[in-house]
């Protein structure tokens, strides 16, 4: 293989690429905390009574899950507006991640709901607690803290995720790879710099989410 | 000449020393019983003996073989050495007939015919010869443990340690397992047992070993040590379990 | 004025869904044989491989299946292959596939107690014996259903081959939707074909993990 990398060609699309990173960091951030809201939602209504409601969340759960986000994206973007609802490619794009990560987030949350002891319940109640009180103080909390590494992990897939944004021009990171491909025809060099870039986003994704997690839970912290 | 030596054998954790130099000699036909606290250092002993656990400093020799904590010695160890776990161990996709015969098939390389035999054999010794066919999961406790134990006759052990091995059963349970362990130790079986069955241990034993922060705390016959002990920690333990 | 009935949609679309089910048969089958290869350096115990796996794992799980499939795409043709979209996406997802399952897997060797390896060892069974006739028995029973899971997340993965231009069920659909105008009915019956495709294996898979809890 006698093929020099120019990587070097890159640097006058800093500015672009820079501008891309912000728009992933920004759906990421906005997408894991409305998502993993909605979640906790979602899955309170799964484990609570009222049986129409936790069937319907039962149903969308099962949608998002059995389909492509790609589908879904094109969906809400190309389709929605047909029924009268307009949006932009960038608010189109936050719904759909936003979406996706609720249901995958609410199936995650609900396992962990449904690990947590009846004997911790029965407890709650024998002293007295509310059924709104023993979700919020007693089964929440260890809940949220035994799926923490499975809920964290989907938020990063689902930043991931975002790339596909890019098919319905969100600006995002991978939308600035595919224009400055268009311009300097370095196709390699630009998606391999971009997929670095993901990497390191997904790696302090993570360490974001241990540092939330050390004083989400500060039991741990007695522990260790 | 001694079947177990335990020669001033140290164990770190870390840090943390949890055998303080050991010194005990187990001739061939004795029942042993380790006694003492959680955290006393008594299950750490007995996985020391057969290599389970690398011990830091100091020398273990079962059976004239050096104790070394690597594969193929515990392989040969194996032969000599049985074991016996608190929460059975037993292999869960196996038959009783499967998990006793794949030992003696895999290491001694005795044909499936002799294994059979063996198999029927050490489950007579303890009472479930028709359970042969059936699978871990179709077992009580105390049966399961019986089966662990035969398991490790089927090796044709000169000495079996068993970790607590009636820890985990019910109650009403506990009997079965201890009968047959008494009629081992009847046979002449070399027994070293981590327990917390007293009256186990001065009738059916022959020697106690009281552990206290990683020492052999006090040591002799069963009867007497039980009956009289020498230490005030000693007392306070067998206050504390009687 | 759409020359396209319903049914002609759905035909083109069941056409198309073809390739998605090839093209997942095919990342599932390389993703389970590299992913194997993988597992097996992965419980080797030598450092050097394990370092190797979890490097690999690391690399295609920080990094979205689609550069994944850009970077294949576009590193093959550097190195002077012409390939065809197909090759590409089959692939990359192989490789992406073959991550997850060895993540997958491993969990499940790992997921033994402890005290299986102890009696084994202590019985004489050589590393090797235990891992035949103990671990992966029973590893492979767990294994079965967060693995036919997984294969969910091979069809979905399907769906980005569109993007480099594989016509399978999402291609299509987009082909489809700019032939008629109507991307709410396409992508709709897009989703709903896909929906049908995974749902089963979602239900397989948590009936099999039903079925292993209340067997244990």
């Amino acid at each position: 293989m006698d093929y020099t990398f120019q990587f070097g060609e890159l640097l006058p699309y800093s500015d672009l690429i820079a501008r891309g990173v912000l728009s992933t960091v920004i759906l990421a951030i906005v997408t894991t905390v409305l998502g993993c809201l909605l979640g906790t939602l979602g899955a309170a209504a799964r484990a609570g009574k009222q049986t129409f409601l936790s069937r319907a969340v039962g149903v969308y759960v099962e949608l998002i899950r059995n389909t492509p986000f790609i589908v879904q994206l094109f969906f809400i973007f190309f389709g929605l507006p047909t029924i009268g609802i307009k949006l932009t490619a960038g608010e189109a794009g936050l719904l759909a991640m936003v979406i996706n990560l609720a249901a995958y987030s609410t199936e995650i949350i609900r396992a962990g709901i449904e690990s947590i002891p009846k004997g911790q319940l029965e407890a709650a109640r024998t002293l007295g607690l509310s059924r709104t009180q023993t979700f919020t103080r007693v089964v929440l909390p260890p809940a949220l803290e035994k799926i923490y590494p499975a809920l964290t992990s989907q938020c990063i897939i689902v930043m991931l995720g975002s790339a596909v944004l890019s098919q319905i021009s969100v600006e995002e990171l991978t939308f600035a790879a595919n224009f400055i491909q268009s311009r300097n025809f370095l196709s390699f060099e630009v998606y391999m710099v971009i997929t670095v870039i993901y990497l390191l986003l997904a790696i302090l994704m993570r360490q974001g989410f241990k540092l939330i997690h050390y004083f989400m839970f500060p039991n741990l912290r007695a522990r260790s | 000449m001694s079947l177990v030596s335990i020669n001033n054998v140290h164990k770190y954790y870390g840090s943390n020393h949890v055998l303080k130099g050991i010194n005990l000699e187990i001739g061939a036909g004795e029942v042993v019983s380790i006694i003492g606290r959680s955290g006393s250092g008594k299950s750490t002993l007995l996985r020391c003996i057969n290599g389970l656990e690398a011990y830091s400093e100091g020398g273990v020799v079962v059976d004239q073989m050096e104790v070394v904590y690597d594969d193929r010695q515990i392989r040969k160890l194996s032969k000599s050495v049985g074991m016996v776990f608190q929460s059975f161990n037993l292999f869960p996709h196996l038959t009783v007939g499967q998990n006793i015969m794949l030992a003696p098939k895999l290491v001694r390389k005795l044909p499936e015919s002799e294994a059979k035999v063996i198999a029927q054999e050490v489950l007579a010794k303890v009472g479930l010869a028709e359970k042969i066919d059936s699978y871990p999961a179709e077992l009580s406790g105390g049966q399961q443990q019986r089966v662990a134990i035969a398991r490790s006759l089927a090796m044709n052990p000169k000495v079996l340690l068993c970790d607590e091995i009636t820890s985990a059963l019910d109650p009403e349970l506990v009997g079965e397992v201890l009968k047959v362990l008494e009629d081992l130790a009847a046979e002449g079986m070399t027994l070293i047992l981590v327990t917390h069955e007293m009256n186990f241990a001065r009738d059916v034993g022959d020697r106690v070993i009281f552990m206290h922060q990683g020492l052999v705390w006090e040591e002799g016959d069963s009867k007497t040590v039980l009956a009289n002990p020498q230490t005030p920690e000693l007392s306070k333990f067998i206050n504390a379990v009687l | 004025m759409s020359v396209f009935s319903d049914w002609d949609i759905l035909r083109n679309l069941l056409l198309a869904a073809r390739w998605t089910v090839v093209l997942s048969l095919i990342a599932f089958a390389g993703g389970a044989t590299v992913g194997l290869l993988l597992t097996m350096m992965q419980v080797s115990g030598r450092t050097l491989l394990v370092r190797f796996t979890r490097l690999y794992i690391e690399l295609f799980q920080g990094t979205p299946l689609l550069m994944q499939l850009f970077l294949v795409f576009f590193g093959l043709s550097l190195m002077g292959l012409e390939v065809s979209a197909w090759f590409a996406a089959a692939l990359a997802l192989t490789l992406f596939s073959s991550a997850y399952l060895t993540e997958i897997w491993r969990g499940c060797i790992e997921s033994i107690p402890r005290g299986q390896w102890e009696a084994s060892r202590c019985l004489g069974l050589s590393y090797f014996e235990i891992m035949r006739h103990i671990i992966l028995p029973q590893a492979l029973k767990v294994a079965i259903a967060p693995t036919v899971g997984f294969s969910v997340q091979i069809v979905k993965g399907t769906a980005l081959a569109s993007i480099i231009g594989f016509v399978e069920l999402t291609k299509a659909g987009t082909m489809l939707n700019n032939a008629t105008f109507e991307p709410f009915k396409v992508f709709g019956m897009v989703a709903l074909l896909y929906f049908l495709l995974c749902y089963p294996l979602s239900v397989a898979s948590r009936k099999l993990e039903r079925k292993l809890n209340v067997a244990r």
